[in-house]
This record gives C-alpha cells, structure tokens and sequence, in this order.
C-alpha cells in the first residue's frame, strides 16, 4: 500500500515522460514549403513531461476527458510505444536499456487490458490459444501442460474452461473481457494497465469485472494503473487518483481527500459534473468550450481559456506541479 | 471438417453448463457458414463441380485417355487432320478429331490442361508467397521500407500484365521454368497490394498490441496473428488471379513465346491448329479453346461467389 514506505524503489517509475507524434511533410509540402508556402510539420503533444511513480499494491486512477493523452500515457508504461521523451523505469531500471532476461521480465510484469473486448481478441484463434501462446513461446509452461494451464487461469477469472476450443466470436463482451484478463495474467504480471477496460460493457457487467479485478489484486498482489473517464467508478476503487488535462498532470491525491476538496480549478470543474443520487435537481454546468486542440495547445496553463478563475500570470507561465498537503500535488497558478 | 467434430466434442464435454442458445451459436463456426453460404448459388456449384472434375481429368489424363499424345510410337502421321468422330488408326474413335500431328486431340486437351494448370497454379502459389511477404512485412515495416516497396509495385502495376510477361520471356527464352517466372513477376505486385491493405487495418488493432505487450516476436505477430486475418481477400484474388496466369500463358503460347512443342500447353495446342482455321479444320483449335474457356469461366465464377460471400461488407 501507498503508506507504507517500501524498501526499494517504487515498481513503476513514469520520468518526465512525453509522446509526441509529428506528421512529417511529404514532398509535395516540403517543395511547397521551399516556395515560401508556410507550411509547418504539424506536431500533437498527446503527454507532456509528466512524472507519476507507483509502488507495489497501488491502485492509481489516471482521469481525464477524452484526448488528454491518458490512453497514450498507458500505452507507454505498458510497452506497447515508446515514449519520446523521458524514461519508464520498472522497479528503478529504464525498461528500454534492459535486454534478455530483464528485458522480459519486465515485459511481462506490466500487461495492459484493452478497452475493446472486440477488437483486443484475434478472431482466428481459439481462447486456448489467446491464453497459452505466449508463456509456451516463451517457456513459462510446457506445450503438454498448456491445456491444464489455461484451464487455471480461466477458472481464476471466472470462465468455464470446457468453453476454451471456443473462438471470440462466441462470447459475449463480459466473458470477451475476461478472455483479454485472462491472457494478461497468463505470463503473471505485477502490474495491469487497465485503459478503459470496463467502458464498453454494459454497466451490470461493468459490476463485475471491477469486482474480479480487485479479486484478482488480492490474490495476485496486482497493482494497477485504471485508466477511466468514469469518475464514479474511479471513486470506488482507487486509492490515489491522477488528473490530467491536454497532456499534463494537474493534479495528484489520495482519492478521498481529491473528491472531498479538489484543489485545482480543472479537478473542481470536472468533479462538480459527477451525477449524484443527492444533487437531483442541480442543474449541471458543463466546463465551458471545448478540450483545445493539441496540436496548438494555449501557453502557460493548458487550462486558462476555459478556467473560470484565471488571472495575471495563467496565460504565460506554465504552473509547476507542488505539494499542496500529504501526498497530494497540484499544478495551479492560485497555490502560489 | 475435423474443426467442427472437435467443436463440438468439446461442447460435449461442457455438458449442462451450455444453454441452447449457446449451443446453437456454437454450431454455426464460420467454417461452416462460410460453405453453407458458397453453396447458396446454384451457379457456383455448378463451376466448382466443373473445376473439380477439370481438374481430376487432368490429374488422371493417363488413365483416361486411348493415346499418350507424347508417346511418338502411339502418334501415327497417318491419323492427321481428322474429323471428330472418325476411326484412328490404331483402332479407338477420336471424338475430337486429330491435329496435324496426327495426336487425337480428347487426349491432347486432357494432357495440355496438365500443363496449362500446373504453370497456372505454381506460378500463383509462388505469386503469393512473395506477394504476401512483401505485402504484410511493408504493412508492419511501415516508414521508408513500405514507401519503396509500395512504389515499386504501382509501378509495376501500371504495366499490362501481358506486356510485362511478353518482354520477360522475349529476354529469358522458351522454357517451362521461365514462363512461370514471368508469370510470377507479372503477378506478384497483386498480391502484395492485397495483403498489405487488409494487413494495415489489422495492424491498428488491439489483440496486436496485446501480442507486443505479451514480448511475443515480430514474425510471429505477422504471420500467426496478422496473417491469418488477411487471408480472406488473398484467396479470392488468388483465385482470380491463377485464372488470369492460365490465360495469359495461353497467349504467350499462341503467340509463340511460351511453352515450346515439347510440352504442349492449351495455348500451344490453339496455336497448332490456327493454320488450318481457314481450310474448314475448325476443331484442332476450337476444342482446346473451348476447354480453356471452361477452365477460366469455372475458376472465374467460383472466385466471383467467395468473393460475395468473404466480403464482409455484403454480410446478410
């Protein structure tokens, strides 16, 4: 747990982190640009610089409206892209200096759950084989014990393992769902990013797949990185909660404290949007205009032009993350 | 077949736990609705029925037919040039006539479809297998490498096949083994256009992404798990296209530039017999063309009916 100061380093380490994607001119623009047409390659800042680190046993929400580089975030620290900037570090050594053995230790220590139950199955192969490819490639289990093998995890995430000749077609989302968790914690990770893993179920199902996740953390020892646009779900199962807007963290808190007094206008905005049994009759107001666009994001906060409380120095300077109280950090221009 | 009987032992096995509905979804694999569905068009099955017996004659020509036609001892000159139905020689009555050679030409046809679909389909296989390769590795490569690679094959594309495989085989010579390398050249630039449409839109999907983060290798991402989502349009052009090399190496033969006599093609076959069109012999080339054209209409409209039927956008 997050209170009790671990011995060694912390299992996931997120170290100015940035992903940038550039669409590079093709030749056409590049001979347009020699001719004075002012074109610019155009560069989208999906995460900029952002520092999180999570020890073993967290549960961390990583929150934020649709764009703000959450899901890239999340596909960083699971491998699947490298970031441009900044280092991922797997219990204190960057993941991508290791090579060999550590290199696949750690590959298979952060697995991610993908929020697509259709798409996150290949449709030609049979669940036993989703299950069991890769720790028999990769030696964890013996091809003749594969059967057995996938038998147990299936079992473990609440599927009939006489259903594993199946192929994903044949299953609904929920069961698909348990399919992908399945395949993760074939190779035993340490460490789930789950990005949006719950969205598109239907919210009975939503139930229980959150219920089998924190029955999984038990009995694995599991720490997460819940990545989910559903504050009421991230309220529910996170013990630390991060907020990010247009690529940067604003702010980082223990879940109680963040949803009792958020600290940053941003945070404030967007918790005040969270649909409660006790505020029937509030009448909802939006956070005024649009998530600008990343390709040209404002200067100094990223949140000014929409930010009800803003003043002097929010369009210029770009607020740094500070300690606004125990384990709690905030990135606003109003602390100072 | 052997993938619907373990289907279903399996859903033996779950006995009780499986609902009816369950049961009736698991029956429908998409093996078997795909068959079920390519037998919908009367047509279709008529041509696959067509192709298969084709094909069968073909493989069986020696035990179906009164002469081997490259037996010289069984080729009697005095046989030439006669009408369909007459008495040969050697006492058997050739149906189809015989060419100038004296060769009946039942057993000509039976022997040149050997060869017309051996080049046919070992050019095709050899065709997607570079074709694929190329396609998927510039798919997964991306970058510079799929640029180049996929420049070459517009390229190449914008040349008509035939032209292409006419100046290939004006440059290597007559020749078995060179007709199926043109025609392999002619053809690869489909195939890879093919796969590498269908293996950019898997690329961007999830269950890869989870074979990276699984630390599962590049090849084995590309063709265990790319691949075989690819396949469905690869089949049916490689259908279409293996018609396409059947009648294309049949006009490199009738026009002198492909097989030589020794190994007498379809194509060689209506070249023989092209003289003697305006002297009333009408039948040394127009049965061998007749048996081309069954050949490629057949392989046509069995391609033409899994294309309908693997499309997904014409999913009923």
């Amino acid at each position: 747990m997050s209170e009790l100061v671990s011995a060694g380093p912390p299992l996931i380490e997120i170290q100015g982190v940035s992903k940038r994607f550039v669409k590079r001119l093709d030749i056409a623009g590049k001979i347009a640009r020699r001719l004075g047409a002012g074109l610019e390659e155009e560069t989208v800042h999906a995460v900029d610089g952002v520092d999180l680190s999570i020890d073993e046993g967290d549960v961390v929400g990583l929150v934020g409206e649709s764009g703000c580089g959450k899901s890239t975030l999340g596909r960083m620290v699971a491998g699947i892209m490298p970031p441009s900037d900044g280092a991922v570090l797997y219990k204190g050594r960057d993941i991508a200096s290791l090579s060999g053995d550590d290199k696949l230790e750690a590959t298979f220590a952060v697995q991610m759950i993908f929020q697509d139950p259709f798409s996150s199955l290949n449709p030609r192969m049979r669940v036993e084989d989703i299950v069991g490819e890769a720790p028999v490639v990769h030696g964890l289990v013996p091809r003749k014990g594969m059967s057995d093998y996938v038998d147990e995890i299936l079992t473990k995430v609440g599927l009939d393992p006489a259903l594993k000749r199946r192929y994903p077609h044949q299953f609904s989302g929920g069961q698909r769902q348990r399919i992908g968790i399945a395949r993760a914690l074939a190779v035993k990770p340490k460490f789930l990013v789950c990005d949006e893993a719950i969205a598109a179920l239907d919210v009975s199902i939503q139930a229980q797949i959150i219920n089998l996740f924190m029955d999984l953390r038990e009995e694995f020892d599991l720490t997460y990185l819940f990545i989910s646009h559903d504050l009421s779900v991230v309220e529910h199962i996170s013990e630390r909660v991060v907020i990010m807007y247009l690529g940067r963290v604003v702010e980082t808190a223990q879940a109680e404290a963040l949803f009792a007094a958020p600290n940053h206008p941003y945070a404030q905005a967007l918790l005040s949007e969270v649909p409660r049994l006790d505020q029937r009759k509030r009448d909802f107001q939006p956070i005024k205009g649009e998530i600008p666009s990343p390709l040209d994001p404002p200067p100094g906060c990223h949140f000014h032009p929409r930010c009800p409380q803003s003043f002097g120095p929010c369009s210029s300077a770009r607020p740094v993350l500070k300690s606004i109280g125990p384990d709690r950090i905030s990135a606003c221009h109003l602390n100072d | 077949m052997t993938v619907e009987i373990t289907q279903q032992s399996a859903d033996a096995d779950a006995g009780l736990a499986i609902t009816q509905e369950e049961t009736a979804a698991a029956i429908e694999t998409p093996f078997r609705r795909f068959v079920s569905e390519f037998l919908e068009s009367r047509l279709a099955l008529g041509a696959l029925f067509t192709l298969g017996a084709i094909i069968l004659a073909a493989i069986f020509a020696p035990f179906i037919t009164p002469q081997d036609p490259y037996d010289l001892a069984q080729v009697d000159i005095l046989d030439g040039r006669l009408p369909p139905g007459s008495e040969a020689f050697t006492e058997y009555t050739m149906w189809l006539g015989s060419d100038g050679a004296g060769r009946d030409l039942y057993s000509a046809i039976l022997y040149g479809l050997r060869i017309s679909l051996a080049v046919g389909i070992t050019s095709g296989i050899i065709a997607i297998a570079i074709g694929m390769s190329v396609g998927l590795s510039a798919a997964y490569i991306g970058g510079r490498f799929e640029t180049f690679v996929m420049r070459i094959v517009d390229l190449q594309l914008s040349f008509p096949a035939a032209l292409v495989a006419l100046m290939l085989v004006a440059l290597l010579g007559k020749g078995i083994d060179k007709i199926i390398l043109a025609l392999v050249v002619a053809q690869w630039a489909y195939y890879a256009r093919t796969v590498r449409g269908s293996a950019l839109v898997e690329r961007s999907k999830e269950y890869v992404e989870a074979a990276a983060s699984l630390g599962l290798s590049h090849a084995r991402i590309m063709f265990r798990h790319i691949l075989p989502n690819c396949l469905a349009p690869l089949i049916v052009v490689g259908t279409i296209q293996t018609a396409h090399a059947i009648a294309l190496e049949a006009t490199l033969s009738f026009l002198g530039v492909g097989l030589p006599q020794t190994e007498p093609s379809l194509g060689v076959l209506i070249a023989n017999g092209f003289e003697y069109m305006l002297s009333g012999k009408y039948w040394i080339s127009v049965f061998p063309g007749i048996a081309l054209l069954i050949t490629i209409v057949s392989i046509n409209l069995v391609g033409d009916q899994l294309r309908d039927v693997l499309n997904p956008r014409l999913k009923r």
